[in-house]
């Protein structure tokens, strides 16, 4: 083998040279260039409509609401990256999503103390609740994934019936009514004043966050040592973990200075007896909102899933090539399933933040998700093509097309603007992004 | 030069792998009719035929791409069921495809462990361990190959050719089947496989080689099965025969000792389709 060495083609082997531009220092941190692109433009809006409403809408207040607005679709686009990565669609979510809001609202308003016999202030009603939410979720995932991964019935197919039959269900589960009234505690998840964390949990959030980067960061480096593996330049991991840490405190110190309605404070006060409020009244730190919670907790779970877990490793390999993970004896049916299964529980999150919100359930709830989960994650940067997108993008890109609504209706534009400034985005930045990969980034 | 005792010796071990009697059908079309066919330890079987003789289909049921319809297949003489992929990775049979069949959206440890990725204790992908298998299996295959971390759709086709066999040799294979390693290739990566095949032969491996190549067959074969519209016509040891004895073969479907002044005359004329 060794006059090997001397054939073996040499072009296009060496790394390439530090460059000094700014994406050849981007590329050195190895940091995915089109997620710190979409970091830029989503600032970059958020930054245009501060100037253009004379600077009120950078505020902690606006911008918790903003999140919050955006948790729910973000939470299902996380799982709509799986979906479209495997080749498939989900176009059933929307319905999903109005069939488990439905739900909660009926358990908790009928089921529960009528047929279960369970007082309305029974402790951990809402576990209860959001168990058999998830589960059936879970269940009717698992039923489409099945007629797509083992029928073989097309997934655009099954889930358009699944969007009808499923919408069609929600009116039979109430009779046709909106139902509203549900458990005090479970009402926390859709957000609000009293549905966060508070002050102190949000910093001790901010801490755990901060020593979770520096840990992956330094054991990522510690692993690719011991095996003797190029490593960044120290200069880029620290660049890494000082912006890391800096934009978790940072968004903790922000959501800290959004304070409880003055009203509920004192009120609150009083009931707690904390004696007489200081100058200017009570000032208690919201902090995150419990869907913000949610949303972070959810992605982090499925990055992890899609990156780290072999199911992740196989929905890419199957979405980049079917027939190589077919002889690479993966079981790719079962791999198809799971995506649903997942998607039905991540359906079921998402339902219970916007039940809570609207204390009930209405039964156009949910309606139009499906169009805005794949238009978050395809802005987010996942492919129709199969095998490209990745969670954080598809977070992203509901927070970037939500800014652009919230931006819009903050400057006083109406919701069909904000329907066409959102569609000519999809498309723009699809097509960038083709180009872009055209060129061979 | 020792070919006669080379056969007798041969013939007297127990096949690594023998198929035995297999069909496939599809549809109407019967792509691989009652064939037996078998390597041996340290041996290339080379397989030639034309296009849709069935060399492939035959080989596809080998790595559990695709079911036989019928027939027997035994490793070391004992019988067993390969039904897909796993079944046949199972038995270290290792297929390195044509397509190379890679997800090229992943990078190379990716590919060379896909379906059999190493787990840390606690279930997540051990991407450091496989880095580090896969460099060293590179090592052999490609030495100035650095790309780990790049999905492997930025590869040259030599590269993806590497990743493909590193994938195929990692798995200690006892049976390497190898459907047209050279098609896409330059005369330099060539020269690199058919090197790498001589290597894997000496180390003990058995070998059914793919080609259209009838040079490539005669260069690294020691025996050479020849396919014939789903038959197989024969397989013959390449010392006995000539490339023409070979060519025959392929073209009429014939074995050497069967061919006519007719078919001779036939071929003269050029009425015959040569692959």
């Amino acid at each position: 083998m060794a006059n090997v060495a001397d054939v073996a083609p040499v072009t296009g082997q060496v790394e390439p040279p530090a460059r000094r531009s700014l994406r050849g220092m981007v590329a050195q941190t190895e940091v995915d260039f089109r997620l710190f692109g979409m970091l830029i433009a989503l600032a970059a809006i958020l930054l245009g409509f501060h100037v253009i409403s004379g600077g009120k809408l950078i505020q902690p207040n606006n911008m918790l609401t903003l999140a919050v607005q955006a948790a729910g679709i973000a939470i299902i686009a996380t799982g709509m990256v799986l979906v479209i990565v495997s080749r498939n669609i989900d176009l059933s979510v929307g319905s999903l999503v109005g069939l488990v809001a439905m739900t909660y609202a009926v358990l908790m308003t009928d089921w529960f103390p009528n047929i279960f016999g369970l007082a309305p202030d029974t402790p951990f009603l809402w576990v209860l609740a959001l168990a058999m939410g998830v589960g059936m979720g879970a269940a009717i995932g698992a039923l489409q994934g099945f007629i797509i991964a083992y029928i073989g019935v097309p997934s655009f197919i099954v889930t358009l019936g699944g969007l009808l039959t499923i919408r069609g269900l929600v009116w039979y589960q109430s009779n046709g009514a909106a139902v509203n009234g549900l458990d005090k505690t479970f009402l926390l998840i859709g957000g609000g004043a009293q549905g966060s964390v508070g002050g102190l949990l949000t910093w001790g959030i901010a801490l755990v966050g901060s020593i979770a980067v520096v840990a992956i960061l330094f054991n990522s480096r510690r692993q690719r040592r011991r095996y003797g593996f190029p490593v960044r330049p120290i200069w880029a991991e620290i660049v890494l973990g000082v912006a890391g840490c800096a934009a978790i405190v940072g968004v903790a110190w922000f959501a800290n200075n959004n304070f409880w309605p003055q009203g509920l404070a004192d009120r609150v006060a009083a009931e707690q007896g904390w004696g007489p409020a200081p100058e200017g009244g009570w000032k208690i730190p919201t902090g995150f909102p419990f869907p913000i919670v949610l949303l972070i907790g959810v992605t982090i779970a499925m990055t992890w899933i899609a990156t780290r877990r072999k199911f992740g490793r196989y929905v890419y390999a199957y979405g980049g090539n079917p027939d190589a993970a077919e002889l690479a004896g993966i079981n790719t049916r079962l791999t198809i399933l799971k995506t649903y299964v997942l998607m039905g529980i991540l359906c079921a999150l998402a339902a219970a933040i916007v039940s809570a919100r609207l204390n009930g359930a209405s039964l156009d709830i949910g309606d139009t998700y499906e169009l805005l989960v794949i238009s978050a994650a395809v802005i987010g940067g996942t492919s129709f093509s199969g095998g490209i997108g990745t969670i954080p993008g598809a977070v992203l890109g509901a927070f970037v097309m939500y800014s652009l609504k919230y931006g819009l209706s903050f400057v006083g534009v109406n919701s069909p603007g904000q329907n066409i400034v959102v569609g000519i985005v999809l498309v723009v930045a699809v097509g960038l992004d083709t180009i872009n990969r055209r060129r061979g980034t | 030069m020792n070919g006669e005792e080379g056969l007798v010796a041969v013939a007297e071990r127990t096949p690594l792998v023998e198929m035995r009697g297999i069909n496939v059908a599809f549809g109407g079309v019967h792509a691989v009719r009652d064939v037996s066919i078998d390597v041996h330890a340290g041996e290339v079987n080379g397989l030639v035929g034309g296009n849709g003789a069935g060399k492939s289909t035959l080989m596809r049921v080998l790595s559990g791409a695709h079911p036989a319809d019928s027939g027997e297949i035994l490793v070391e003489g004992n019988e067993v069921s390969i039904k897909n992929p796993r079944d046949a990775k199972a038995q270290n049979i290792e297929t390195i495809y044509q397509t190379l069949a890679l997800a090229d959206n992943i990078d190379a440890p990716g590919n060379v462990f896909l379906g059999r990725e190493l787990t840390t204790p606690w279930g997540t992908l051990a991407d450091g361990s496989m880095e580090d298998a896969t460099r060293k299996v590179m090592k052999r295959l490609n030495p100035n190959f650095t790309r780990f971390k790049q999905p492997v759709h930025s590869l040259s086709g030599g590269q993806r050719q590497a990743v493909a066999i590193a994938r195929a040799v990692h798995f200690n294979a006892k049976v390497l089947i190898m459907d047209e390693p050279t098609a896409a290739l330059g005369p330099a990566e060539t020269a690199q496989v058919r090197d790498l095949v001589r290597q894997l032969k000496e180390e003990g491996l058995g070998i059914f080689l793919i080609s259209h190549d009838i040079h490539d067959v005669f260069d690294l074969s020691d025996r050479i099965s020849v396919m014939y519209h789903g038959r197989l016509v024969g397989t013959v040891d390449k010392t006995s025969v000539t490339t023409d004895d070979i060519l025959g073969m392929i073209i009429l479907g014939k074995r050497p000792e069967e061919v006519t002044q007719k078919d001779l005359a036939e071929l003269e004329l050029g009425s015959a389709p040569v692959s």
